[in-house]
């Protein structure tokens, strides 16, 4: 009655039976995340560190097994080093700056992320799914041994969900039968098949791609391949539209080859048919392991609305995308970063229930730019007509010869923050440069003395003074304003000048607990600030 | 102002010109026409650059008539 759906990597919270089983009424929880994968626990780490009591509910008793999402951006890192668990996703992570682009049998350019200087994180490392969960875990751990009011239930299975105006009645199966709790606020971070979407009957529309793809992840005996992302059009292995090799850590390699849509999923995972591609692939002479392998389809779709009433949806169950662009789990953290803040302003009833729809609004704004992106990389790995088959081989023949073809190549845009522009929490910007600085955007890093700045923009409001007086600290509707003050003075490498400053001689920035820009001036003006702080809450 | 694309006479020695367009597809397969004939959109497309002027190439070479 209580069979897994996936094998367990790690087993991380064995069933336990809670009092709550017992209790003679539903107990009352104030947050409730359904699924206890990466969205989820980040969820539980964001609101746990605000000391509010967030229980995750899971189906299953740990970390799935297989490296599925592999590739995690800089600001998703930024994100988790936030919760306290970036550092060591960093150290056990792949950091790959080249890539290389093949066309049948021929390469046709490379290329070189060049991140840019001056980030505590990289522009994106390898690493696969089961440590970026593990990370976090720990750190939940870590968190709720310091008193932080966290749980999750192992084997606590969602089955029906009532929702009424001010909170949500939870029924519940575990392997001691089923019990009924309450939440205040549920947040289903249940993944791309959502049961909570289906139970409330909400719609999921887009796009599916009618496309399969094979994973195959392999450790290399000899080890001599390059710490690079290849990817080739039209491999002339012919083993599928599309092939990707990509390195993760313990010497695995993730091949991904896509592989069509009428396919006998049972035929092709057969370890002897997935080594007969990985030969043809490969070429004589290599050997490998197989660590694991598996079959994907994807769709690009998303929810018309992540908020209702009392229930939230973040990460896959509000949103999907291909896989190409690495914009699944990276946004997906990008909406608890959002959504966390938010939350425990208007639970702490500093900030009016109306703030939690432009979490709504900003990160449809993400979804859509994500689904944007995606789809347009889709369409250029496999051309949907015979005219749009003809331009993309057309870009590539020329991509080998000439530079300027090189742009048009589209094997995945990666995942770069989402800037909420258009906010309806954005004051409009009085400085007009640096344009990435602007109102809505993620606050740029900086080097800073022996550390970084982002870590001191973190969690609270932050007036960020640059070459600018003001208060120390201010108070508008109960929101604790605190200035960090800074000088060109601290800017030894100028990427604090290039990336807050421009060509203005000074800099005031009012930064939301997220690290988003809510508003800017060039010097203090208290009633301007007052309102935009009054504005970031929603409450102008 | 805006920039507009050129729908006039441009092309200096216009017979030329049409000789040699047609003449570099000599004895190529329709496959190769068709494929040469979309690496030359790219290559003219990225020397005019502007994304207004192509919208409006792109409008012009569809024949919509306003």
């Amino acid at each position: 009655m209580f069979d897994d759906r996936y094998t367990l990597a790690y087993k991380r919270y064995p069933y336990q039976k809670s009092a709550d089983q017992d209790a003679a009424k539903p107990v009352r929880h104030k947050v409730v995340v359904m699924g206890g994968g990466p969205i989820g626990v980040a969820t539980a780490l964001d609101l746990g560190r605000q000391g509010i009591e967030t229980l995750v509910l899971d189906d299953h008793e740990g970390v799935g097994m297989g490296s599925r999402a592999i590739c995690f951006s800089k600001r998703c890192l930024e994100i988790a080093d936030r919760y306290g668990a970036g550092k060591p996703m960093v150290e056990k992570g792949v950091v790959w700056n080249l890539g290389k682009v093949f066309h049948r049998d021929r390469k046709v350019f490379e290329f070189n992320l060049l991140p840019e200087e001056g980030h505590e994180f990289p522009a994106f490392i390898n690493l696969q799914q089961p440590y970026f969960e593990s990370y976090m875990l720990d750190r939940f751990e870590e968190l709720q041994a310091n008193g932080a009011p966290i749980e999750v239930r192992g084997k606590n299975r969602v089955e029906n969900v009532t929702v009424h105006d001010d909170h949500v009645e939870i029924g519940i199966l575990t392997p001691d039968g089923p019990y009924k709790i309450e939440a205040e606020w549920l947040i289903g971070c249940d993944g791309a098949s959502s049961p909570l979407r289906e139970m409330l009957g909400y719609e999921f529309t887009g796009k599916v791609f009618q496309d399969s793809f094979l994973i195959a992840d392999i450790k290399m005996k000899n080890n001599d391949f390059p710490t690079e992302r290849w990817f080739w059009f039209d491999p002339s292995h012919g083993e599928g539209a599309s092939t990707l090799l990509h390195r993760q850590p313990d010497d695995v390699w993730r091949v991904d080859f896509q592989i069509g849509w009428d396919v006998d999923r049972k035929e092709e995972m057969k370890e002897e048919n997935i080594r007969r591609r990985l030969d043809a692939f490969l070429g004589e002479g290599v050997e490998y392991d197989m660590v694991w392998s598996s079959i994907y389809t994807f769709q690009c779709k998303r929810m018309d609305s992540f908020r209702h009433g009392r229930v939230f949806f973040a990460g896959d169950s509000a949103h999907q995308v291909s896989p190409f662009g690495a914009r699944g789990a990276n946004s997906g953290m990008q909406d608890v970063d959002n959504l966390g803040w938010k939350l425990g302003l208007v639970i702490n009833g500093k900030a009016p229930d109306s703030l939690l729809d432009t979490y709504d609004n900003e990160r449809i704004h993400g979804a859509d730019e994500n689904i944007l992106n995606s789809t347009r990389s889709t369409d250029f790995i496999t051309p949907k007509s015979d005219m749009s088959k003809l331009f993309r081989d057309a870009v590539l023949d020329l991509s080998e010869q000439y530079t300027f073809a090189r742009p048009l190549v589209n094997s995945g845009r990666l995942s770069v923050p989402c800037t909420y522009d258009g906010s309806p929490l954005n004051s409009p910007d009085a400085m007009m440069e640096p344009k990435r600085s602007r109102p809505g955007s993620p606050c740029p890093d900086a080097p800073l003395g022996d550390g970084f700045l982002l870590p001191q923009l973190a969690d609270r409001f932050t007036l960020l003074t640059i070459n600018a007086e003001a208060p120390e600290s201010f108070e508008e509707e109960g929101i604790n304003v605190t200035r960090l003050a800074l000088s060109t003075e601290d800017d030894p490498t100028g990427a604090l000048k290039e990336r807050y400053l421009g060509d203005n001689d000074s800099a005031i920035y009012l930064i939301r607990p997220d690290q988003h820009v809510a508003a800017r001036r060039p010097n203090f003006d208290e009633n301007i600030f007052r309102a935009a702080v009054r504005r970031a809450i929603g409450k102008e | 102002m805006t920039d507009t694309l050129t729908l006039t006479p441009n092309i200096d020695s216009p017979d030329d010109f049409y000789a040699e367009l047609i003449a570099t597809h000599d004895g190529l397969s329709k496959d190769d026409s068709d494929a040469l004939n979309a690496r030359l959109v790219l290559v003219l497309a990225n020397h005019i650059g502007n994304r207004e002027i192509l919208s409006q190439a792109l409008a012009a070479a569809a024949l919509k008539q306003e």
